[in-house]
Formats: C-alpha cells, sequence, structure tokens
C-alpha cells in the first residue's frame, strides 16, 4: 500500500516530568498512518494521558521535564515546531472537561469561538463552523449560557466540540465520554467515526473496551510507561497476560475465554457482533455439545 | 420488609421558581445495595443532594432514619448519611490525605470523641480504600482516581449508616472500577445502605440487587435489577443501553436476563438444551 503515508512517527520516546522520581514514558516506539484510529488503553497512570500531552505538543511547552527519542507529524519535529503549525495539525480533548474551557468566556458560543479567532478564520466561516459543531453536539440551545452552568456531560460535548470546531488533522481524546450517559458515548463514538471517514487521524484514551473495539483499528496497551503492545484488538485481548497488567478486557472476550469459545481464527472475539455470531453460529451447526457444555 | 431507612413522599424540587427538576417523587430506600441510573441531566445527583439535607424540598418531605430533613441540619445528618461527591475537587479542601479524612470525624463528634479516635477511624477508613500509606501526602498529587477514592474515604471515616456515591466509576480504569466493587460490597457486609448512581450498567448489574431508573425529574422504573434492566424500552426512552451482557443474551433469545458472566453461561447451557 505504497500511498498510505505515516501520519505520526514515534520512536525511542521517552519522558520524565520535572521533579518525578521515574520517567513516565519509556522507549516508545511505534507509527500511525493517515486515516488511522488508535485506542489506547492501559491502568490509570500507565502513561496515556502523557503520550497524549507529547503529540499534541504540551510536553514539552507547557510541561517541561526530560524528553529523549523523535516525534514526528508529517516527518516534522513536534517539540520544535512552530505552534501555529501545530495547532492546525493536533487538537486535544483534555481528559477532565473543567480544565478544557478557557474561562475567559462567558458563553457556551464564546468558548467555541475562542480558538478560531486565535487562528484568525473569517467571520463568517466562523459562525458557520460554530453553528455546526453546536447543532452536532446537541449545544445550540445553550449556545448562550455561562460554560460553567453547563451539566458535566454538557461541558463534555463542549470540549470536545471547542476542539473539533478548529478542524485538526490529528485528534486526540483523553477518555472523551467518562461522563457521559450511555447514549451520550455512543453519540460521540459515532463522531468518531464520521471524522474517521473524512480521513482524520484519531488516538482515543478510552476504558469502554466494548466500544472501542468496534471504532478503532488498532490498540496501543500502554503499562507503567512502556508499550507492551501495538496491534489489533483481538491480538491485544486475546493474550492471556492481558488480566496481569490489570487493565481489564470487553467483557465479551473475558465471557469467550471462560466458555472456550475462539473465533476460526484462533482468536477470541472482542465485540458484541462477533460473540453473537459465533454463538449463533453454535446453535445453527449444532457444535455445541463438543465445543462447550460437555 | 426492613424498614425504609429513607423516605420521600410527595418530593418536588426547583433550582429556578416554578422550574422543577424533580417532580413529585415517592420512593422508598432499604438496605438493598441500590443503583440510580438515568440520562445526564436527570435529576440524579440533585435527587442525593436532597437525601442528604444539601437541598431542602421544594415541596414534599424526605426523612432519614425517620428524621425530616427540613427539621435539623445537614451537619446532624452527616451522622447518618454521607455524600462522596462525583467531582473530588468540590469535596477536597486540606492540605495532607490524612487531615482531609480526619475533618469530618473531629467535627461531628467533636462533643464526645478524641482526636485520637478521629485518627484511627480515619487510618481504618482509608485502609479500606487502599491508601493508608499515603497519609502525609498532599491530596492534589493523588491522580483523579485516587482522590475520588480518597473522598469515598472521607465519607466512610464518619461511619454513617447510609453512603451515596455520585458517579464513583468515572475516572476510574477497570481495575479501579473491579476494586471500588469490591469496597462497596465490604460496605454492606458491614451494614451500610449504599446508594450509587452511575452510568456504567455493566457495574450496575454486576453489583446492585435494586436498580431505578429516573429521567426527566421522575421516576420511571423501579425494581430488581434484572427486572428493571431487561424492559428495553424504558432503557433506551432513558437514553441508557443495556448491559452488554443483557444485549447479547437478548440477540441470542435467552430466556433469562444474565445480569454477570456467570449467570449467562447458566443461561447459555440452558438455552443450548431447549434449541438444541
Amino acid at each position: 500500500m505504497g500511498n498510505v503515508s505515516t501520519k505520526v512517527s514515534i520512536e525511542h520516546l521517552t519522558y520524565k516530568y520535572p521533579f518525578a522520581e521515574n520517567v513516565s514514558l519509556e522507549d516508545i516506539t511505534l507509527s500511525i498512518d493517515a486515516g488511522q484510529s488508535i485506542g489506547i488503553i492501559g491502568r490509570n497512570g500507565a502513561g496515556k494521558s502523557t503520550l497524549c500531552y507529547v503529540l499534541s505538543g504540551l510536553i514539552p511547552r507547557f510541561f517541561h521535564g526530560k524528553i529523549t527519542g523523535k516525534v514526528t507529524i508529517d516527518g516534522e519535529d513536534v517539540p520544535t515546531m512552530p505552534i501555529e503549525r501545530l495547532i492546525r495539525k493536533v487538537g486535544l480533548v483534555l481528559q477532565n472537561p473543567f480544565s478544557q474551557i478557557s474561562g475567559a468566556k462567558m458563553t457556551v458560543y464564546e468558548e467555541v469561538a475562542f480558538g478560531l479567532e486565535n487562528l484568525g478564520i473569517e467571520k463568517d466561516e466562523m459562525h458557520e463552523r460554530i453553528d455546526t459543531v453546536l447543532r452536532q453536539f446537541d449545544l445550540y440551545k445553550k449556545k448562550d449560557e455561562n460554560p460553567f452552568e453547563l451539566s458535566g456531560g454538557q461541558l463534555q460535548r463542549l470540549a470536545i466540540a471547542s476542539v473539533l470546531v478548529l478542524k485538526p488533522e490529528i485528534l486526540i481524546l483523553d477518555e472523551p465520554t467518562s461522563q457521559l450517559d450511555p447514549r451520550g458515548t455512543t453519540e460521540v463514538f459515532e463522531t468518531i467515526s464520521q471524522l474517521k471517514t473524512l480521513g482524520i487521524t484519531i488516538l482515543i484514551v478510552e476504558h469502554k473496551f466494548e466500544k472501542l473495539v468496534e471504532y478503532v483499528d488498532k490498540i496501543a496497551l500502554l503499562h507503567e510507561g512502556k508499550l507492551l503492545g501495538y496491534d489489533t484488538a483481538e491480538h491485544i485481548f486475546s493474550t492471556s497476560e492481558i488480566e496481569t497488567y490489570g487493565v481489564g478486557q470487553p467483557i465479551y472476550t473475558a465471557l469467550c475465554k471462560r466458555m472456550g469459545l475462539k473465533k476460526a481464527n484462533g482468536y477470541y472475539p472482542v465485540s458484541f457482533g462477533e460473540t453473537a455470531a459465533l454463538m449463533n453460529g453454535l446453535k445453527e451447526s449444532g457444535m455445541d455439545r463438543r465445543t462447550y457444555d460437555g | 420488609m426492613v424498614d425504609a431507612i429513607i423516605k420521600v413522599d410527595g418530593l418536588w424540587f426547583a433550582y429556578k421558581e416554578d422550574e422543577y427538576v424533580l417532580q413529585n417523587i415517592d420512593i422508598q430506600f432499604d438496605d438493598k445495595p441500590t443503583a440510580i441510573v438515568g440520562q445526564n441531566g436527570a435529576g440524579k445527583t440533585t435527587f442525593v443532594k436532597v437525601l442528604k439535607g444539601l437541598l431542602k424540598p421544594s415541596k414534599g418531605d424526605v426523612w432519614i432514619a425517620g428524621t425530616n430533613t427540613k427539621e435539623t441540619t445537614v451537619a446532624q445528618l452527616s451522622k447518618t448519611i454521607g455524600l462522596v461527591f462525583q467531582n473530588p475537587s468540590d469535596q477536597m479542601f486540606k492540605s495532607k490525605v490524612i487531615d482531609e479524612v480526619m475533618f469530618g470525624p473531629l467535627n461531628i463528634w467533636k462533643d464526645k470523641k478524641d482526636k485520637n479516635f478521629a485518627y484511627e477511624q480515619s487510618v481504618k477508613a482509608l485502609k479500606i480504600v487502599e491508601l493508608d500509606n499515603r497519609l502525609e501526602e498532599h491530596p492534589y498529587d493523588l491522580t483523579l482516581s485516587e482522590r475520588k477514592l480518597l473522598c469515598l474515604a472521607s465519607i466512610i471515616a464518619m461511619d454513617p449508616k447510609i453512603i451515596i456515591l455520585d458517579e464513583p466509576t468515572i475516572a476510574q480504569d477497570r481495575f479501579s472500577t473491579r476494586k471500588l466493587a469490591e469496597i462497596i460490597k465490604e460496605l454492606i457486609k458491614d451494614g451500610k445502605v449504599v446508594l450509587t448512581i452511575t452510568h456504567d450498567m455493566d457495574f450496575v448489574a454486576e453489583n446492585f440487587e435494586r436498580t431505578v431508573i429516573f429521567y426527566q425529574g421522575q421516576v420511571l422504573d423501579d425494581g430488581p435489577t434484572g427486572k428493571v434492566l431487561s424492559n428495553e424500552e424504558n432503557v433506551v426512552t432513558a437514553h441508557l443501553e443495556l448491559p452488554n451482557l443483557v444485549k447479547l443474551a437478548k440477540a441470542l433469545d435467552f430466556k433469562t436476563t444474565p445480569l454477570t458472566i456467570d449467570d449467562f453461561i447458566e443461561g447459555f447451557s440452558m438455552y443450548k438444551k431447549a434449541e438444541g
């Protein structure tokens, strides 16, 4: 596939926060093709958010500390790239929406406009882009309200909207659905899948694996700052070690492991669809007595 | 039935005049572990703030262990009912983990108990959430996940009969969520009444006997978790989703509503026999 270009390349990345005793990322090497979507998983403290900060340039610009190795986007060095160029390439939605909100704007509408104003976007285009994202995230009716009066779920949608309105080429989402109800979560994932069809490269940190596996091409498994796996979901979750890292697995995979049910390719199912198909298949073929239930 | 420790009669609540976010709620809670679910903005957090006495009913009454919340103070109620806030920053204000947890015990028992007792209670509570080796640290040096556990410990240390958790699984990884489930089980074994607001439907299925669905300020459904979560129409109306195993069981035409992997495996073998 000669026409697929590498969007993000990380080589031997190691990073230590100022005053920290240990490194937060250790010798990470991975590359992401343009238009791919990547899930980042791992326990709290594994280095997931830190990796997001490196890719978005917050490290080393905002968080100092010691960074070694090479991180590039479209071949350009991220730590030294001019910020005005980086900001058009990468959008980061922070884990805590309270941290994302500027605090300087009195209405939801102005909050979404904030980034665009800084980029010097034409007024007409600004209004059009803002209206579109506010409707997309069901915030249009709230446009004149103070961001700090929104609920946790609305605030999280506002945080995503204020980044998406900038039309980044790479979108990084750090647990974007943590405050959302199940329908809101599904809507965010559906938005992500639309963005994918537009060719946007997506990285998403998420603990809701059953949802995540439906939408990502690959999963990066971080543990104590190291990259322990970078592969498709079925490869990552089929290993028996996955449990020892405490990271967990989709409930469907846990169920199929208990029942000893594998797919024809030898891996365990990870998603609802795969599991339902496999179990239905057992019913059809009458193989249940041999493979299960003794 | 065990006596209701929480009784809510004809409760209405409005933040702004005539904009009722809770509408005519009649409900009682006994010692069954209960999950409160519903979409963002359904009134769940407001409801538990009313139970805790932080907000007083606009109309109707709330009794906590026989006391009407209108006729007592929040400080008095704190001996019986504790609420762990969704956002730890709303709850923390001390510069050491141990001081944060001791604040409650020192204040609610200041008449009869001494400082040593408050310290012991606090260390015990921190042990339950496995933060007892972090006593001298600054709460803001803890991760968000740990800060949420710290807030839970602050409530446990006051030893209230009723403990309400507002979205405890937010910001927790799967491992910590399992740990949280263990802590909740311990509290229940210890005789606590535990009510939990959450969006994590798998967590509800696995850990709570009773489920209450809130929808637009009212109770849409209430009953044994298996029964409430098998009614897909209500679940969808409330912007929720079926727990993953229930969804799978429905797709396979199970006759049962499996809430755990064990339930599912049992249901699957019955279903295989019936179908096979």
